[in-house]
């Protein structure tokens, strides 16, 4: 069994109250951080622990906390980014579901190493009974003097606040997450400044990921350096993985970063093996915007060395054999799936997630889904293959927000990795009109395409 | 002051200069177009992504270049920075592939659009375009709406540039309009169609960079090409009362602010001097505009005839038989001379 920092007591009956939370030494990091540590010594520990943003992007926190900005007296806030849409992912929601506590215990500790008195916990608003549980929570440790005034006899105010969103994919951007705080159209914002400067109300914010936060817990408690001896290499301590697809046992794993990606999809322990036993096809590792990879990459890198769960061995070999760790959403695709087909779902989510701010991405993501929708459709031509390649280039780094990009990268990788299936649904072109029909006359449940 | 190098060229400009403004302090072809950015609006830029160039190192401190391609129009220099525009095929590709997504929902209506001849995205089609589109698909409509009694907006034609959304936003209180939906569906829109009531409002015709807003005191009156600016004023209490004024003969056919070569706004004009004052004897002339020699509108310009009639009679003894074609009678009479670019 892996070590676990987050969801060791996950399973224990009423751990989303604060009693059964206290009970199993919740609130230890709080008050140990407030008694016997000062806000500089809590950012030296991240520091040490080596800790990465766990929503994606996988930059080191305690550098995202030393940019910080802090001028004299203009206030500061730390803003949870709890609106987790990338599709695959679903970790966070767990863990607020499941341990409210150890989330707000994470926020009032790095409100309090960062210096601010307001902290904001953004939830996107398809997670509403969600925020019932969070604001319940909160509520308790109000009540508990856990916040509010003079926490714990220490001096330090703190109040925090949970917000809804209205559901939308780009409010999980940190700009245009801040402009839907603010109450504006969630348009990200064109940076710099970056929000370490100029966020929230134009102050200095930060803004981290759920599991971030909640990881500063452990940090605090145990200490940097015994967070970053679990893990590998830069790779430091676990993270939550939201399994999902043709897997035996779906659902969201604490791993020590630097299990084999073999041994996640096949042991009892994790994924429990592909569905039926069939053979795997591809892997998404990290959230529908990262590059897909057929089996034989996802399992060993180009270079013959087994793949690991963890960001720099997830990235090996770039764009051309890689992909990445991304927000851990490990989908699982056994050789029954379409790889053209899921691509048209993913690239319909991001057409209809663009904002519409920057034109490569509003005008691109569209078209990209018009042409998939028609080479499934049977109306495809070999030019379309090509076209797709061109316009997801085209794309990709010219826009405003990462949307652009995570809308090219599955596109891009999709026909680097399976352009063969692209061709096959083109030549098949004129008998079929649908991918039903389609898949029949293949006499399924043979693989459709390798 | 920081130095930056842009396409070979070194200057120094000031503190917190964009790379834009420093390249139109260079002026030439060395400035990268714009379609969203407009310098007399705080936050305009960095949406359409025409103007991006390559950075190719950051700074004199620290000479990595950027990673991606950067909007100029949004990006301070830093002293010793190097930026490629039009001597990269890298910026050239990208920024034809921001031009063909502009353009792959654009109707393409020029011949009926009341901005032809004075579009912004008519000329970067034409610069930086391709000519066959390779997008097969029905393009985006929308209905027209009217927003007030002398505007009228056309989203079919919009790029979103969020130019008249700034506009209203900072040059008047009590703002009533922006952008709802989102991508491609996206839409200006005034709150359930919603009149534009202020004194300034029709500003945003003149910001737009396309034919989506539309004076509808002018409206099909003319092609721009077939009328004369003529820079005039007058006493208002409202606004600096600049303005340009559009002839066709005798008549004054639209009032506009005057714009500067990047097609800018010198003095936002006030709704009075624009809709209203339409006859000579409201406005003291200062004489004919200054109207760049490509600008499809100097074609009317009667002076021009001479070395138009000169540079004609050149390219047609440079042909390769030295033949001389006659013009035709009445070749050179100004109301047959069509618009050329």
């Amino acid at each position: 069994m892996g070590k676990k920092l987050l969801l060791e007591h996950v399973d224990v009956p009423g751990i989303n109250t604060l009693s059964v939370y206290r009970q199993k030494g919740g609130y230890r990091a709080l008050e140990k951080a407030l008694r016997t540590m000062t806000p500089e010594a809590i950012v030296e520990e991240v520091k040490v622990s080596g800790l990465r943003g766990r929503g994606g992007a996988g930059f080191p926190t305690g550098m995202k906390w030393s940019f910080l900005a802090k001028p004299e007296g203009v206030p500061r806030y730390v803003v949870c980014n709890a609106d987790e849409s990338e599709p695959g992912t679903f970790k966070d929601r767990y863990l607020m579901e499941k341990i409210p506590h150890l989330l707000i215990e994470g926020m009032i500790v790095s409100s309090f190493a960062l210096g601010a008195k307001t902290s904001f916990i953004y939830i996107r608003g398809e997670y509403f009974y969600v925020a019932r549980i969070l604001e319940a929570a909160i509520a308790e440790a109000y009540e508990a003097g856990l916040l509010g005034k003079n926490i714990l006899n220490s001096g330090f105010d703190h109040d925090c606040y949970v917000q809804i969103g209205a559901g939308a994919y780009i409010c999980g951007e940190e700009t245009a997450l801040l402009e839907s705080l603010e109450g504006k159209r969630g348009n990200p914002r064109i940076k710099p400044p970056f929000p370490a400067v100029a966020g929230l109300y134009s102050c200095p914010t930060v803004v981290n990921n759920v599991e971030t936060i909640a990881a500063v817990v452990p940090i605090v408690n145990d200490g940097g350096a015994a967070y970053a001896a679990v893990g590998i290499g830069k790779s430091t301590g676990t993270k939550l993985i939201s399994a999902s697809g043709h897997i035996k046992k779906p659902g969201v794993y604490e791993i020590e970063l630097g299990v084999p990606v073999e041994e996640f999809i096949y042991s009892d322990e994790y994924c429990g093996g592909i569905l039926g036993d069939r053979k795997l096809k591809a892997v998404v590792a990290g959230g529908s915007s990262v590059p897909i990879l057929p089996a034989d990459l996802i399992l060993k890198t180009a270079a013959g060395e087994p793949r690991l769960m963890s960001y720099e061995s997830l990235a090996d070999g770039g764009f051309a054999s890689g992909t990445m760790l991304g927000s851990g959403g490990f989908i699982v695709m056994d050789e029954t799936s379409s790889i053209v087909k899921n691509l048209y779902t993913f690239t319909r989510f991001y057409h209809h997630e663009s904002c519409g701010q920057c034109s490569p991405c509003r005008e691109g993501t569209g078209w990209m889904e018009k042409i998939l929708h028609r080479i499934l459709d049977g109306d495809g031509t070999m030019k379309d293959i090509d076209l797709l390649w061109d316009i997801q280039s085209k794309i990709e780094g010219k826009t405003i927000c990462p949307l652009g990009d995570a809308a090219a990268w599955p596109v891009a990788s999709a026909i680097r990795h399976f352009r063969a299936e692209f061709e096959e649904y083109v030549r098949k072109g004129h008998s079929i009109k649908d991918v039903k029909h389609y898949y029949t006359t293949q006499g399924l449940p043979e693989p459709a395409y390798s | 002051m920081p130095k930056v190098t842009i396409d070979d060229i070194t200057i120094e400009v000031p503190e917190g200069t964009t790379i834009l403004q420093a390249a139109r302090m260079i002026g030439g072809d060395v400035v990268p177009p714009a379609m969203c950015y407009y310098s007399k609006l705080k936050t305009s830029g960095g949406y359409c992504r025409t103007c991006i160039v390559k950075v190719e190192q950051g700074s004199a401190k620290d000479p990595r270049p950027m990673p991606k391609p950067v909007a100029s129009c949004r990006t301070t220099v830093m002293d010793g920075m190097v930026v490629r525009n039009k001597t990269s095929q890298e910026v050239l590709e990208a920024r034809a592939g921001v031009v063909e997504f502009l353009l792959i929902n654009h109707p393409l209506d020029c011949p009926i659009c009341d901005q032809a001849g004075e579009c912004h995205l008519q000329d970067l089609g034409y610069e930086h375009g391709k000519v066959e589109t390779r997008y097969e698909f029905d393009r985006r409509e929308f209905e027209k709406i009217d927003i007030g009694d002398k505007i009228q907006l056309h989203m079919t034609r919009c790029i979103l540039c969020y130019r008249c959304v700034k506009v209203a936003d900072q040059l008047t209180d009590g703002r009533v309009h922006g952008v709802i939906n989102r991508g491609d569906v996206a839409e200006i829109s005034t709150y359930i169609q919603n009149s534009i009531e202020n004194d300034f409002s029709g500003n945003v015709i003149d910001v737009c960079p396309v034919g989506a807003l539309t004076d509808k005191t002018f409206r099909f009156k003319s092609r721009v090409w077939y009328t004369k600016p003529v820079d005039a004023h007058c006493n208002c209490d409202k606004c600096s009362g600049k303005v340009r004024l559009w002839y066709k003969g005798e008549e004054v056919l639209r009032v506009t602010a005057r714009k500067d070569k990047y097609g800018e706004v010198e003095d936002w004009i006030c709704n009075d001097c624009r809709f209203n004052k339409k006859k000579t004897s409201d406005w003291v002339i200062e004489g004919p505009s200054k109207v760049d020699r490509h600008s499809v509108i100097s074609a009317n310009h009667y002076d021009n005839l001479k070395v138009l009639k000169a540079t004609v009679d050149r390219q047609q003894l440079a042909l390769p038989h030295g033949e001389k074609v006659g013009l035709g009678k009445g070749a050179l009479d100004p109301n047959n001379i069509h618009g050329k670019h």
